[in-house]
């Protein structure tokens, strides 16, 4: 399976990204440049976290209109794997790729720690090996990771099942404790924590990577014929 | 040329984590009668003889200067002299 790590200017988790795809995931993955206008050469899409052009107007605000943006959109619609971590999913988010908005952590303070999501969808192409309703710790980093969406947006993420994670503890203000949702068709999902700083023993967790690893099970499964 | 101010603000009903904590330091300040604090963004377009200028400002806002998510924008747009 070949990985695309989406680069923007100001792009700063794009090497873990790359690290937890090449390194623990032992797939082929190249960074691509958000100059760059079509995806079709990529099996799956990540925009990694960071502060894209800064983050000056709002997070994501400005990458949305990155050329490497309608390239996205497509591999989204082609029903492509797309992960978006923290400032990639804020640029999702932008792009309404997924419903919603991020404000100012309610605290109004960078938050930088290991937290506990609760799975709470694990029949996501991104979640099937974990284990629903499953504990998992995977660290955050951001300032605006507060997440917003009006009611009927809120319901229909919950008829839809699209609440992918939940923090355990209000950490930000989210609401409903949301830290990761994935769009209608399952296929793009986007969190604040960072499953590519957990995939290795030597950071303290490894839970992150099993969610690497459903995207390439899921991945075989559609595309590797077995005799 | 024109000179348009544009005012975005968190829509009613969304909180505003930020005027929030200036409210606290008003009332901490001795000034109870701060009812409430809302903090957004102010903006100034200096902009260039054009067509259509208040539907283009809008453009400009719904597509980048605003989330209409959680924002709401207003605007108010001024004649003057080229320098």
């Amino acid at each position: 399976m070949k990985f695309a790590v989406v680069v923007f200017p100001g792009s700063n988790c794009d090497a873990d990204m790359l690290h937890a795809i090449k390194d623990e995931l032992g797939e082929e993955v190249e960074y691509v440049s958000h100059r760059t206008s079509t995806l079709t050469d990529y099996d799956g899409i990540l925009l990694p976290g960071g502060f894209s052009y800064g983050d000056y107007l709002r997070s994501g605000a400005i990458a949305r209109f990155s050329p490497v943006m309608k390239a996205v959109t497509e591999a989204a619609a082609a029903g492509k794997p797309v992960l978006g971590v923290c400032n990639g999913f804020q640029i999702l988010l932008e792009t309404n790729l997924l419903p919603g908005a991020m404000k100012q952590n309610d605290r109004l303070k960078f938050i930088c720690q290991n937290v506990t999501l609760h799975v709470e969808n694990s029949e996501t192409m991104f979640t099937s090996l974990y284990e629903e309703g499953e504990q998992i710790d995977i660290p955050v980093a951001h300032m605006e990771g507060n997440y917003e969406c009006d009611e009927a947006t809120l319901q229909q993420l919950q008829q839809n099942n699209q609440i992918v994670f939940r923090y355990t503890e209000d950490i930000n203000g989210s609401k409903e404790r949301i830290a990761g949702i994935v769009n209608e068709q399952g296929n793009v999902l986007g969190m604040m924590p960072h499953p590519e700083r957990a995939v290795d023993s030597l950071v303290g967790s490894v839970d992150g990577l099993r969610l690497f690893k459903s995207i390439l099970l899921n991945w075989r499964e559609k595309h590797v014929v077995t005799s | 040329m024109y000179k348009v101010k544009v005012y975005i603000t968190l829509k009613n009903g969304v909180l505003d984590p930020q005027g929030k904590a200036v409210k606290g330091a008003l009332h901490s300040m001795d000034f109870p009668e701060v009812e409430d604090v809302r903090i957004g963004k102010y903006m100034e377009l200096l902009i260039s003889e054009s067509d259509q200028l208040e539907e283009k400002i809008d453009e400009m806002c719904d597509k980048l200067l605003a989330n209409p998510v959680i924002e709401d924008y207003t605007y108010e747009v001024e004649e003057v002299v080229a320098q």
